[in-house]
């Protein structure tokens, strides 16, 4: 029998702490929609796109109300168009359109796919959508590109790197009427995985089914509830309470996925076990971390707090999920997270100390808005020492930048909804250019070398 | 397939009556009551079977909680398989 307590843990922890699960996530494949002429191809993207998420929004609607959670979006992820404009050639934004107008015909929150994989070199197909990606970010509303220049397999691609320094900068000027926006639909990756339900990453890999259901759930503000009731112990005892929390909000992304799957009929993909920051006061990561004892995030001791969480998540989630997969660890969006906002505005949280928290948590540099003079090459050697990270330590990292057109330090971006706001954050001045313009390949590291 | 129903809020005449005439109305069978104060608000908690509900459980989540609305008070209504799951192995 289900006792008090526990019935009142659960609707606390939704009512008052922010417990939601933030996505379903709809992986397709579009391998079988190629074909030689763009226009036939987009066709048959549209048809299964609609076919097979028909049903996904009333689905998920029913499922958050029979379990009265809150399901925030539901998206989509499809195969790296890069491939499609492989065989089809072609301008590769007539796929964004097709999609957005997808997207829009199922009413899906966010649609990601429009990337390319490119960590050992460029296919065909690679270089076309890679060019396209400003004008495809800033001609749809709901499309998420991502690209990945670096594995610790295949070393990272510096071309790439390059490029993408280039392509941040367009989407940012293509969308400076509008905040930037493009930018916060735009990662580029190292080491990405290809089952990730959270944007603006999510694309459906090559190695996937043809359709799967994934789900990312969220709720730092359970985990940091949790701690406050722990009080003054030991960091032993913070981390048990981590575990046992991140326990049972995995185990309510496993229920929503396999019930989602069920209902649909299609095969379920995994959980991933990330701690999703949102704007909303009591859902920040960075307050989790100033209640383990931190004056505020980004001080010394940040990054052996957010290790200690990071860890203790996975170990607590790990058992609560049949398949877990995606990204799994916490987020550090700055703008997307009111406690990382605060202390980026103070000037506690520095881009430095931000790297170097990315080389102990999920992904990397999130959501950072940076001055609109930034360089090209700035970008790209930011992307380049992130990528380092990932490949070195086998661990995906990203960079999410926005350059602020027009804007300097001292002035904020606002973006609203799930993507918040971001003051202007202070980047080095003195230039890699050369560096970044020597192009080539940094080759593989040692731990590549496994078998 | 059973139910939790939860009420939460200030004490007042008649909320027991009122929650469980909605659930007969639908033919929810109340299965098990509890009633408490507890972190410093009223709390009562119905389990209601709803395997044979003469409408759909979200019209009968509605019902619930439009009751909840007019009286002041929070109900929720929930599966009872989100708190199995989050607190049974």
């Amino acid at each position: 029998m289900l006792n008090l307590s526990d019935i009142l843990e659960t609707i606390t922890m939704i009512q008052e702490e922010h417990l939601d699960i933030r996505t379903i996530t709809m992986g397709i494949s579009l391998l079988d929609c190629a074909d030689q002429d763009i226009d036939v191809s987009c066709a048959k993207v549209y048809e299964k796109i609609t076919r097979l998420a028909d049903r996904l929004v009333p689905v998920g609607e029913e499922i958050e109300k029979q379990y009265g959670i809150p399901i925030i979006n539901k998206r989509i992820s499809v195969t790296p168009i890069a491939m499609l404009v492989a065989a089809s050639g072609g301008d590769p934004v007539k796929y964004a359109k097709t999609l957005e107008r997808a997207a829009q015909a199922v009413g899906v929150n966010f649609l990601g796919g429009y990337s390319a994989l490119v960590q050992k070199g460029f296919a065909a197909g690679d270089e076309a959508l890679i060019r396209s990606i400003p004008r495809a970010l800033a001609e749809t509303e709901h499309i998420c590109s991502s690209v990945n220049i670096g594995s610790t397999k295949a070393g990272i691609n510096m071309d790439a790197v390059r490029l993408m320094g280039q392509i941040v900068r367009e989407s940012a000027e293509l969308t400076a009427d509008r905040d930037s926006i493009g930018c916060a639909k735009l990662v580029v990756f190292c080491n990405a995985p290809e089952d990730n339900p959270f944007m603006a990453g999510a694309f459906h890999g090559p190695g996937e089914p043809d359709c799967v259901i994934n789900v990312g759930v969220s709720g730092p503000g359970v985990v940091r509830a949790a701690l406050e009731k722990a009080g003054d112990c030991d960091l032993t005892v913070i981390a048990d309470t981590i575990k046992k929390t991140a326990f049972k909000i995995t185990r309510m992304g496993q229920l929503v996925g396999a019930r989602a799957s069920e209902m649909l009929g299609v095969p379920f993909g995994i959980v991933d076990l990330s701690l999703a920051p949102t704007p909303a006061i009591g859902d920040s990561v960075a307050h989790i971390l100033e209640e383990m004892g931190l004056e505020i995030c980004g001080t010394h001791g940040t990054t052996a707090a957010l290790a200690l969480l990071n860890d203790a998540v996975k170990k607590g989630g790990v058992m609560a999920s049949s398949h877990v997969g995606g990204l799994s660890g916490a987020f550090i969006p700055v703008s997307e997270d009111a406690g990382m906002i605060a202390a980026a505005e103070c000037g506690a949280l520095s881009i430095e100390k931000l790297e170097a928290m990315t080389a102990v948590c999920s992904v990397g540099l999130d959501m950072i808005v940076v001055p609109g003079d930034t360089t090209a090459e700035t970008i790209s050697a930011i992307i380049a020492d992130e990528a380092a990270i990932g490949m070195v330590n086998s661990k995906t990292t990203a960079v999410r930048l926005i350059p602020a057109i027009g804007k300097q330090i001292g002035d904020t971006l606002e973006f609203g909804g799930l993507l918040g706001s971001g003051p202007v954050m202070a980047l080095k001045t003195p230039s890699p250019a050369r560096f970044i313009h020597r192009g080539g390949r940094i080759p593989a590291p040692l731990q590549s070398l496994k078998n | 397939m059973r139910a939790v129903v939860t009420v939460i809020g200030k004490d007042m005449v008649g909320i027991l009556a009122k929650v469980s005439t909605v659930c007969a109305d639908a033919n929810a069978n109340v299965i098990e009551v509890t009633q408490s104060v507890l972190q410093d608000m009223f709390a009562m908690i119905m389990m209601v079977d709803v395997s044979s509900l003469n409408c759909s459980f979200n019209q009968l989540s509605d019902n619930l909680t439009a009751l909840g609305n007019d009286m002041g008070l929070s109900v929720h209504t929930m599966h009872e398989d989100i708190f199995n799951s989050m607190h049974r192995i």
